[in-house]
This record gives C-alpha cells, sequence and structure tokens, in this order.
C-alpha cells in the first residue's frame, strides 16, 4: 500500500527547529528530516535516540590492543627469542617498552578504521550509493521534513505546517523504494 | 542558533552579508568554474619540478644510493632531513581539525579542510623517503611482518624505524578517513548543484551517496569527535615515534629525552608556517577572503608563537643540559665547534635566526595581522625548520665519538633533485585538490554562520540577542503551489491571493511608461528569436511572482539581470512596490553574473 507523504521545506534552521517541536506536540509522526549541515539539538527534538557508535570504537580499539600484543609476543618472545642489540627478550613485560609504540598505533588504527566503517555501513553510505535526498536544495540551504500522513486530514496537517513557516508544502503519494 | 549568546567582543568569522546559499555558491566556484591561466602556470611549474624529481628517484634506485651525497660517516642526510620535515609540516593539519575540534574552536572551520589535504599530501612526500632512502628498495615488503617461506622470518619490533612504518601508515590512513568522511556533505552539494553530466556522475561516486538525514549527521558528528579524540594522541605519537629515530640512539646530540615532545612543537610549528603560506595564497586566488579572515590568519600566528617560544625554550634547554651534563661530547657538540662555530656554522645561524628571532616579529599585534609579513615569515619559518632538522642530523653525525672519522656532507644534484621533485609533487597534489575539491568544509561553516557571521552579529548587537534572526523570505507558493497537488484550497490568508493567479498582480504600464523604458534602455532588450529565456528564480530572492513581475518588464534573461546598477534597483523599486530594497540587498546583478558565467 502506497503510503501519503508530506514534504515540508524550511529556508532556516531555527524555524525548522521550532517547527519539528510544534509538529511533535501535535502528534503528526516525522519520518525523516533532511538538513544541509548538522542542526543542533534536532536530533533531540525529532526524538532520536543516542548514537553507539563511540562504544563500538572503544570495543575495536581493545580488539587492536589485543591483536599488537598478541602478535608480537608470538613474533619475539616465542617463536624467534633472539638476542637483539642485548634486549630481553624472555618475558613480554620484560621488553615491553619497545613494544608500547605499536601497541598503541595498532590501538588506534582498529578504533578509527573499524568505527568508520561502521558508520558507513550502519548509514548505508559507499561509493555508487545513490543519493536519497528529495530535493537537491538540500544540501545547499533548504531543510526538508517528513512527515507521515496516516490517517490525519491532509488539509488540516497542510495548514498547519503552513503555520509552521514552510516556505513549500507537497504530498507525496506514491511511496519510493529506499 | 541566532537567538544564543556569543560575547560580542569575538570577531566575526564570516565577513559580508553571507548567507547559507551564498556559502555553498562561493565554496563550489573553483570546482564548477574552469581554472584559470595562473593556475596552469603554477601546475605546469609543479609538474615539471615532480618530473625531474621522479628521474631522479629513478636513478637513485637503479643506480644506487652512491649517487648521493652520502658517506659512510654521514649515512643520513638530505633524505631523512625532508622526511622528518615533510612528516612535521603535516602536522598542522591533524591539529587543526582534531586538536581544534576538541577545544571546540570555530575558526578552524575555514581551514580544516585545506589543512588536512595538506596534512594527507605531506605525508605521501615524507613516505617517499622511507622507501628510495633504501639500498634495496624492492625489499621494503620485508618491514611487514607478514608469514612467510623463511620459517615465518618476522620482523624486529625493537626498532624505531619498523615504528616509523606502523606510525606513518597509520597516521596517514586515519587523515586519510576523517578527511574523507568530512568532505562527505561537501561532495553532496556539489553533486547537487553541478550542471554537469559528467560532474554529477563524479561527484555522486565520492560522496558515497550522501543525504543529509538528521540520523546520518548525529553519527557524523559522533564519529568526528571520536575520530578527533584519536587523531590528537596519534599526531604526538607520530612525531614522537619519528623523533625516536634519533633519541633512543647512543649519538651525542640525538640521545636526548627532550626530542619526543620537542619534536612535536617544532612539528605544529612548521605546519602551521606551510598553512599560512598555502592559504594566504589560496584565500586570494579561490576569492575566499570572506572564510579566511585576517582574524584566521592572526590566530594561526599566535599558534605559531606559542609552539615557537617552545621550540626555543628546547634549543635553550638542550644547551643547558649539554653543558650540565659534564658529558664531554655532549658539551662538545652543544657548545664547541660542533654547531654554533664549526664547518656547518651557517645552518647553525639560519636555524637560530629563521626559527627564534623573526618568528618573535609576530608579538606585534600589527605584524602579526599583517598578511605579507605573516606570509614572508612562514616561508622564513619553513627554511629554519628544515634547517633544524639539517642541523640534528648531518652536525651531530658529522663530529662523532673518534676523531678518524670526522667528516664533512656534499648534497649531489640528486640529493637537491629529488627533494625538488617532492615539492613539485606536493604542489601538484594541492593545486589538482583545488580545483575538485571543496576547499572550505561548507557544511561546518554553515553551522558557525549564524553565531560567528558579520551580519548576524551585527544584528546582534542591534537588537540583542533574544532577537529573531529569520531570514524574511518572499512568501510564493512553490513551483506547483503548498500542495498543489491537493485539491481544494488550504490557506485562507494573503497567501491565496498570489497563489490563483499571479497574472492579477499586473503593473501599472501606463503610469510607469517611462520608467520602464529607461529600465529596458540600460539593462537592454530581450529578442525571442535570438535569446533563450533563462530561469530567473535561480537567483536568491526572486521567486515564481518576482520572476512573473520581471517578465512582465521584459526582464528574461541573467543578462540584463546582471547589467542593473543602484540606478536599476531603484527603478525596479519604483515599479514594483512590493519588495523595497531587495534586489539590491541581494544583489542580483553579482548572482546573474555567477549564473550567467556558470551557464
Amino acid at each position: 500500500m502506497a503510503s501519503k507523504k508530506i514534504h515540508a521545506i524550511y529556508t532556516d534552521d531555527d524555524l525548522l527547529l521550532q517547527a519539528v517541536k510544534q509538529t511533535r506536540e501535535a502528534n503528526y509522526h516525522i519520518s525523516e528530516v533532511f538538513t544541509p549541515f548538522p542542526v543542533h539539538g534536532l536530533d533531540h527534538a525529532v526524538g532520536l535516540a543516542p548514537t553507539r557508535i563511540a562504544i563500538t570504537s572503544f570495543i575495536y580499539g581493545l580488539i587492536g590492543l589485543s591483536v599488537a600484543v598478541l602478535m608480537m609476543n608470538y613474533m619475539m618472545i616465542q617463536d624467534w627469542p633472539q638476542n637483539i642489540g642485548g634486549k630481553p627478550s624472555f618475558t613480554y613485560y620484560q621488553n615491553m617498552p619497545a613494544f608500547i609504540p605499536i601497541m598503541f598505533e595498532l590501538t588506534v588504527f582498529f578504533a578509527a578504521h573499524l568505527m568508520v566503517v561502521t558508520f558507513y555501513m550502519r548509514s548505508k553510505i559507499w561509493p555508487f550509493k545513490k543519493a536519497e535526498n528529495p530535493d537537491v536544495r538540500t544540501t545547499d540551504d533548504h531543510f526538508l521534513v517528513e512527515i507521515d500522513v496516516e490517517n490525519h486530514d491532509v488539509e488540516k496537517l497542510t495548514k498547519f505546517l503552513y503555520d509552521t513557516g514552510a516556505s513549500e508544502i507537497s504530498l507525496i503519494e506514491n511511496e519510493q523504494d529506499h | 542558533m541566532s537567538s544564543h549568546y556569543e560575547a560580542p567582543i569575538r570577531e566575526p568569522l564570516v565577513l559580508g552579508e553571507k548567507s547559507y546559499h551564498d556559502i555553498s555558491v562561493d565554496v563550489g566556484a573553483p570546482v564548477l568554474g574552469k581554472a584559470n591561466k595562473s593556475w596552469w602556470i603554477v601546475f605546469t611549474i609543479a609538474l615539471v619540478a615532480f618530473l625531474w624529481g621522479l628521474g631522479c628517484i629513478i636513478y637513485t634506485v637503479s643506480t644506487g644510493i652512491g649517487v648521493w651525497g652520502l658517506n659512510k660517516t654521514i649515512g643520513w642526510a638530505w633524505d631523512i632531513t625532508n622526511f622528518v620535515w615533510w612528516v612535521g609540516i603535516g602536522h598542522a593539519g591533524t591539529l587543526i581539525s582534531a586538536v581544534l575540534l576538541l577545544f571546540r574552536q570555530k575558526w578552524r572551520m575555514a581551514v580544516n579542510r585545506s589543512a588536512e589535504a595538506m596534512t594527507i599530501f605531506a605525508v605521501v612526500q615524507a613516505g617517499l623517503f622511507p622507501i628510495i632512502h633504501m639500498g634495496r628498495p624492492w625489499l621494503a615488503y620485508w618491514v611487514l611482518p607478514i608469514p612467510n617461506q623463511f620459517g615465518s622470518l618476522w620482523v624486529n619490533f625493537n626498532s624505531p624505524l619498523l615504528w616509523d612504518v606502523f606510525a606513518i601508515s597509520t597516521y596517514l590512513s586515519v587523515s586519510l578517513v576523517f578527511w574523507w568522511t568530512g568532505l562527505l556533505p561537501d561532495f553532496a552539494m556539489i553533486r547537487d548543484r553541478t550542471t554537469s553530466p559528467f560532474q554529477k556522475k563524479m561527484y555522486g561516486i565520492l560522496s558515497f551517496g550522501w543525504s543529509g538525514r538528521v540520523k546520518d549527521w548525529q553519527r557524523f558528528e559522533e564519529v568526528s569527535l571520536v575520530l578527533a579524540g584519536l587523531a590528537t594522541p596519534l599526531v604526538l605519537s607520530v612525531h614522537t615515534i619519528v623523533s625516536f629515530d634519533f633519541a633512543t640512539s647512543v649519538v651525542p646530540g640525538w640521545h636526548s629525552t627532550i626530542f619526543p615532545p620537542y619534536f612535536v612543537a617544532g612539528a605544529i610549528f612548521s605546519g602551521f608556517a606551510m598553512v599560512q603560506t598555502l592559504l594566504i595564497i589560496m584565500r586570494k586566488v579561490s576569492n575566499l577572503e570572506a572564510y579566511i579572515t585576517v582574524l584566521h590568519i592572526e590566530y594561526m600566528n599566535k599558534v605559531i608563537l606559542l609552539t615557537g617560544g617552545i621550540v626555543t625554550v628546547a634549543y635553550l634547554t638542550e644547551y643547558f643540559i649539554g653543558w650540565y651534563s659534564g658529558v664531554p661530547y655532549e658539551n662538545y657538540t652543544y657548545l664547541s665547534f660542533g654547531a654554533a662555530t664549526g664547518p656547518y656554522w651557517w645552518a647553525f645561524w639560519a636555524l637560530i635566526i629563521c626559527n627564534l628571532i623573526v618568528p618573535l616579529s609576530l608579538w606585534v599585534k600589527s605584524l602579526r595581522r599583517n598578511i605579507m609579513w605573516t606570509f614572508f615569515v612562514a616561508l622564513i619559518i619553513n627554511i629554519g625548520m628544515w634547517f633544524e632538522r639539517f642541523d640534528i642530523i648531518v652536525v651531530d653525525l658529522s663530529k662523532d665519538r673518534l676523531t678518524s672519522s670526522w667528516t664533512m656532507f656534499q648534497p649531489t644534484f640528486v640529493d637537491i633533485g629529488t627533494f625538488m621533485g617532492t615539492i613539485g609533487f606536493f604542489f601538484v597534489l594541492f593545486l589538482l585538490y583545488a580545483r575538485t575539491f571543496p576547499v572550505i568544509a561548507q557544511a561546518e561553516v554553515k553551522t558557525i554562520l549564524k553565531s560567528s557571521g558579520e551580519s548576524f552579529k551585527r544584528l546582534r548587537a542591534q537588537h540583542g540577542d533574544d532577537h529573531s534572526h529569520l531570514q524574511t523570505v518572499e512568501e510564493y507558493p512553490a513551483d506547483a503551489g503548498p500542495s498543489a497537488n491537493v485539491e481544494g484550497k488550504h490557506f485562507d490568508s494573503a497567501f491565496d491571493e498570489t497563489n490563483e493567479d499571479v497574472e492579477n498582480n499586473d503593473i501599472n504600464f501606463e503610469a510607469n511608461r517611462g520608467k520602464i523604458d529607461n529600465l529596458l534602455s540600460s539593462v537592454g532588450t530581450f529578442d525571442p528569436a535570438l535569446q533563450k529565456q533563462d530561469n530567473l528564480k535561480k537567483i536568491n530572492g526572486v521567486g515564481p511572482v518576482m520572476e512573473q513581475k520581471l517578465h512582465q518588464l521584459g526582464i528574461f534573461t541573467f543578462e540584463q539581470v546582471s547589467r542593473m546598477t543602484d540606478r536599476e534597483y531603484d527603478l525596479l523599486d519604483e515599479i514594483i512596490s512590493d519588495f523595497p530594497g531587495r534586489a539590491k540587498r541581494d544583489d542580483w546583478a553579482g548572482q546573474a553574473l555567477m549564473l550567467k558565467n556558470n551557464n
């Protein structure tokens, strides 16, 4: 079933923020907001849950650290415990000062890269991905709020949106495939 | 946000009456337009230098390292000097994008993109030297701990040169994803603004299909913050590890615990000098003076002053410890003709003058805000910091513990040519970048426009912090009208009159006959047989209503609008009294000129 949506375009971020708050208070459901830049406080106003991407980064960092320790312990202490310049290669901790730079670098490497990959996967962005913003002006200076019509009266909803300061309001009949 | 408190003492970071759209236009202009002659001249010079350097590298690798001026005592000279110099230059980029983000410095917004580009390109140059200074560079892959057929022979993790491999490759790759992630919204802006199908396709791929959803932005900001948090210690660690190449040795003059922070401070010092050099030119060439202002230059000069001060303290500390240690070799390196009065006295004094003396002039406010002087000081610092690395490496090696191995270093044309080649390569990359990438993070600048834009600051000064700064927009129906595709009418406001039939808003031709003729005589008439009508609604401030009126007056093209001056604006206001002063405020002529040239 094709669900109806209304696209309301705003020309100002403060106006958008105010409109989003009013729309939510009026119990209309905002399905998406497209903005040209991060509007601070918008995620809160729309009611999004905080992102957990920083937590994943911490876990990836721990993985990186373990990889570094296991790798160097195996290669330097277990596989070939050589005497290189008199460095003590009897146990890992005895020669640990020399291993710290790489332990650090690998922690950062894993934490940074895997988090970015997670971000790309979760937000579904990658090369050759087709852009999905419904209006090209939303990457320039327009702000678009997409509202589900559901069983609301279109006329009343449109009037309501007009009163919130939307400069363009249009009804989208057919559901686009994403 | 418009109605927030911002201390009036802060100077604006975006000059002029900029709107969000103006930022897109200004940032997009170099990408959407064509390269001018001076760009091609500079690009050709850089390309020639790069190709010459490439020839030198091929000659070195195919003939042997002996073509350089190195000898048995001095095994590192220009190669590692240039390596450390380039890595150091790269550090300012991450400092600007990461450290200043953690400190919430708004002024970084206009400079971070180019500073990060500089980081990437400088680290690429630096990365060449560890490979080409090898005797057998085709075995360079042996530095990686890959399982192999030699019973799995591993690398030695005790060596700072191996730490370098990990540090530089981590630094380059993390800087790259940090930079690229920040570029996505800006590539998307170019993608959505360009009219060329090729550019649309390319920027569509480059922007990864960025759509700017609120959830994407939420993650984007978190990712930027975490990457900044990771990049900050990374920057400190990378140059620390580079300094370990020297500090962990037993060479007098190298073996010093002050090197890690001192090298990092030097890296930021030289990196900011390079950012100044590049941005002072770029703001002029790319018409970005409204975004990269004198204030930005002053702030960067203050960072240069701070890090230059740290470097100075480090020099003095080394001298003090050289004397205080009581070690004759140390004492000799620093105080006797090891440096200041020895055969390399000129290199030593070049360092002191360039890094200690000249930057002191930046304490004077008028000099620190003087663009020409800043450019000069930045160049001097770049030279001075090259000498710092040269002095540390060559002077300390040339007179070591055994007098029997004392010697001098003389570079050959291959040493010099390779260095010139990397400078050429750097500029080739940077010039290509400046023509194809949005050089200012426009999405970020838009977030500070209302707090730090000149016009908004003025509004706040006039009307107070709580005044609404909503831009008045011409209220007109969308192309098809508000919910035009819905049957029936939805508005009872005055809005509806225009919605019904725009043609009703007729201009009183009889009363204005003289004025209209006057207006058309200066902007020119439109001949439908020869000319094509332009979409005047592309001009910011012109809506369908206004377009209709302009059409009725006989104005159909950007060409005509671009000829308007104050006199014509006044005439227009007299004829159409709905939006007085609007055309002048929005600079219709200037906008039309841009649109005309883009077609």
